[in-house]
């Protein structure tokens, strides 16, 4: 009846049966790819995720060194099962296997906490790509990494970053969040909001609140949390378990 | 039938257990915690309310309360989302769940069977299939039952001939096999339900999906509501939406020309508005609603059928011991959904969890939001948040979507509402 029990076997079956493929597939548009305009397409990405000289793990993990590279494998950042299980299934990071999740990333990686629809245009991951094998080769000469939002972005007093929130209060409130953002991180059509670091969950719930980000539920739920509250969730999801 | 006045007041147990407590020994301030055991929570009615309620006062007590869930059906069809199965957008099987979960990951005690009685003096439920259970508190999330003589010509015993599928399950199924059938150019005909009733959006949602089914199929098939309303909730959308996809498909007859005063004749298959009669070939009779019979049993309700509540805690105002949820409640601003339901759930378990373990207990507050769908990739949605004053729950703010909303709003809008489907299971039964 459930479909979820199931699904870590089939995405390491899946990623198996995807490396299989890889080896028969060209790369499309890697003659062209253009690096700059690449760097451009990742500003999408940044919300999330650092590259870079200092580069360090965000909502998702930082993305220096990837090519070659087994899914799952950076260490201290906190994977989704799902991500772990394709790792374990032989999921390895290279030019194919980028554009192929780029695509698509619930395709690859089933359940994926990554929330990120897809990039339909093949020249566009290209440029994505060959963006990102520039930070292939170790820290040395790369740019520093970009931050990700950061309180000046979105006008908010740096000061409420620092507010102590309170798990147990945030366990609460978070029963209003999982109504619609499944508790265990999976990405089912809602973004994921598990294992987030809390600065980041700070800034996105502050800049719903104040109308600097656009989505009338999220405004609708941040407007009448009091930072303290905002602090609090933070607290709590950072820490929350991402499986049940 | 007993009467108390739980406004604002602590509960008799919390009462007692201080007085004893300062009595005994000023070292014994955990209240409720009974001498023989576990203290004892009844919930009857595993949807939205119900599951969710049991599932996080087992989950949050950490096995330190007794969990039972009573339940007569196995599996669990959601009304949310049935409409979708009926516009071929689901399978059945994708909104069944069953509770099995429930019993191996939180320890809840489920129980297939149907309350029939509850003793409130003696704190008891009886059970159909005879025996009875012990609580401390009782949980009623029952949802609707039909009111008797609500549309004339129609009961129970009908319900095969012109199906309602407004409690999801075989009904639903039946009425998608009767939308198949129906013959070239044939005409479906909606009953629609007065206020209150469960989803508002529901039946124009399923209007919708009924709509995008017949283009395909029978695209010279009409569809008739017949509805004794003014108004109905996202009219405007709906209203849009089927002019877009449906144009010359769909006609309503309101109450300035008959549509609450309906009558149907399910032997030869007539609807008939205002003295005249039609044939249909599909007649789908959503009659008036009230709360689950057994919150009736209960003497929780009151002379509008539904049982009024205190929003800070969903406690029955007729009774301390015993919290009403979902669409059986009278509560105040939140429509009945499934989301209202499950949002409700959370403060009650909350509250129980605070009354008989003594865990802290932060503010109500409570949310909505419906998605519906109107055709393919179309969806809109309502939203409001509330919170609890005296007298009832009280809506504070809200959305609602917009006529003339890009296609790429619009998919991103029932994406998610696939998300939230995904998200509201797990928190119900996993």
């Amino acid at each position: 009846m459930r479909r979820r029990p199931g699904f870590r076997g089939l995405a390491g079956r899946a990623a198996s049966l995807l490396l299989a493929l890889f080896a028969l597939l060209p790369v499309t548009g890697a003659e062209s790819a253009d690096a700059e305009r690449g760097k451009a397409l990742y500003r999408e990405c940044k919300r999330c995720h650092q590259v870079g000289s200092g580069a360090e793990h965000r909502i998702g993990p930082h993305l220096n060194d990837l090519f070659g590279r087994a899914a799952a494998s950076s260490p201290h950042y906190r994977y989704s099962p799902a991500m772990k299980e394709a790792g374990a299934g032989g999921l390895v990071w290279t030019a194919a296997t980028l554009d192929a999740f780029l695509a698509n990333p619930r395709a690859v990686v089933p359940h994926t906490r990554m929330s990120f629809a897809g990039m339909a245009g093949p020249d566009e991951r290209a440029d994505l790509v060959a963006w990102l094998r520039g930070f292939a080769g170790g820290g040395a000469g790369l740019p520093p990494a970009e931050p990700t939002a950061t309180p000046e972005e979105y006008g908010l007093d740096p000061g409420v970053l620092a507010i102590p929130g309170d798990p147990e209060y945030g366990a609460y409130l978070a029963g209003e969040c999982i109504t619609c953002h499944r508790a265990d991180g999976a990405v089912e059509g809602i973004p994921s909001i598990v294992g987030w670091p809390v600065s980041d969950f700070v800034l996105a719930l502050q800049a719903y609140k104040h109308g600097k980000r656009a989505h009338p539920a999220m405004q609708l739920v941040a407007g009448r949390l009091s930072d303290e509250e905002i602090a609090a969730l933070a607290a709590h999801f950072e820490m929350a378990e991402i499986e049940p | 039938m007993k009467q108390r006045n739980v406004k604002g007041a602590v509960s008799r147990r919390e009462f007692l257990a201080s007085a004893s407590a300062v009595a005994a020994s000023t070292a014994l301030s955990a209240p409720a915690v009974l001498a023989t055991g576990r203290p004892r929570v009844v919930v009857v009615g595993g949807g939205a309310g119900g599951a969710t309620a049991a599932r996080y006062i087992a989950k949050d007590s950490k096995g330190a309360v007794d969990v039972t869930l009573v339940e007569p059906t196995r599996a669990y069809y959601s009304c949310f989302f049935s409409n979708l199965y009926i516009g071929g957008f689901r399978d059945f099987a994708s909104i069944g769940h069953g509770y099995g979960d429930l019993a191996a990951n939180h320890g809840i005690n489920v129980v297939h069977d149907w309350a029939i009685s509850v003793d409130r003096d003696a704190r008891t439920v009886g059970l159909a299939g005879g025996g009875s259970l012990s609580y401390d508190r009782l949980v009623l999330s029952p949802g609707i039952d039909f009111r008797p003589g609500s549309v004339p010509g129609w009961d129970l015993s009908q319900q095969n001939r012109m199906p309602h599928a407004y409690k999801a399950g075989s009904q639903t199924q039946l009425l998608n096999a009767q939308i198949g059938a129906m013959p070239e150019g044939g005409v479906y005909c909606m009953v629609a339900p007065p206020n209150p009733f469960r989803c508002p959006p529901g039946p124009y949602e399923r209007i919708s999906m009924v709509a995008h089914v017949l283009k395909r199929t029978n695209p010279s098939a009409k569809i008739l509501i017949v509805d004794p309303k003014e108004k109905f909730s996202k009219q405007g959308l709906f209203e849009d939406g089927w002019q877009r996809h449906y144009p010359g498909m769909i006609e309503r007859i309101g109450p300035d020309f008959g549509g609450d005063r309906v009558e149907v004749r399910p032997d030869s298959m007539e609807v008939v508005v205002d003295g005249e009669a039609m044939k249909v070939d599909v007649c789908n009779v959503i009659p008036a609603q009230q709360a689950g019979r057994i919150a009736a049993l209960a003497g929780v309700t009151d002379d509008s059928g539904w049982a009024p509540v205190v929003p800070r805690t969903m406690q029955s105002r007729a009774d301390e011991d015993i919290h009403v949820l979902g669409d059986a409640s009278l509560q105040g601003d939140m429509p009945k959904s499934g989301f209202s339901a499950n949002s409700q759930a959370k403060v009650c378990a909350m509250a129980v969890r605070g009354a008989l373990t003594g865990s802290k207990v932060f503010p109500a507050r409570f949310s909505n939001t419906c998605w519906s769908l109107i055709g393919t990739d179309d969806g809109v949605k309502v939203g409001a948040s509330y919170e609890a004053t005296d007298e009832k729950i009280a809506k504070t703010d809200g959305f609602i979507s917009k006529t003339g909303e890009s296609a790429e709003l619009r998919k991103a809008t029932y994406e998610e509402s696939l998300g939230w489907y995904s998200a509201i299971s797990d928190d119900m039964f996993g």
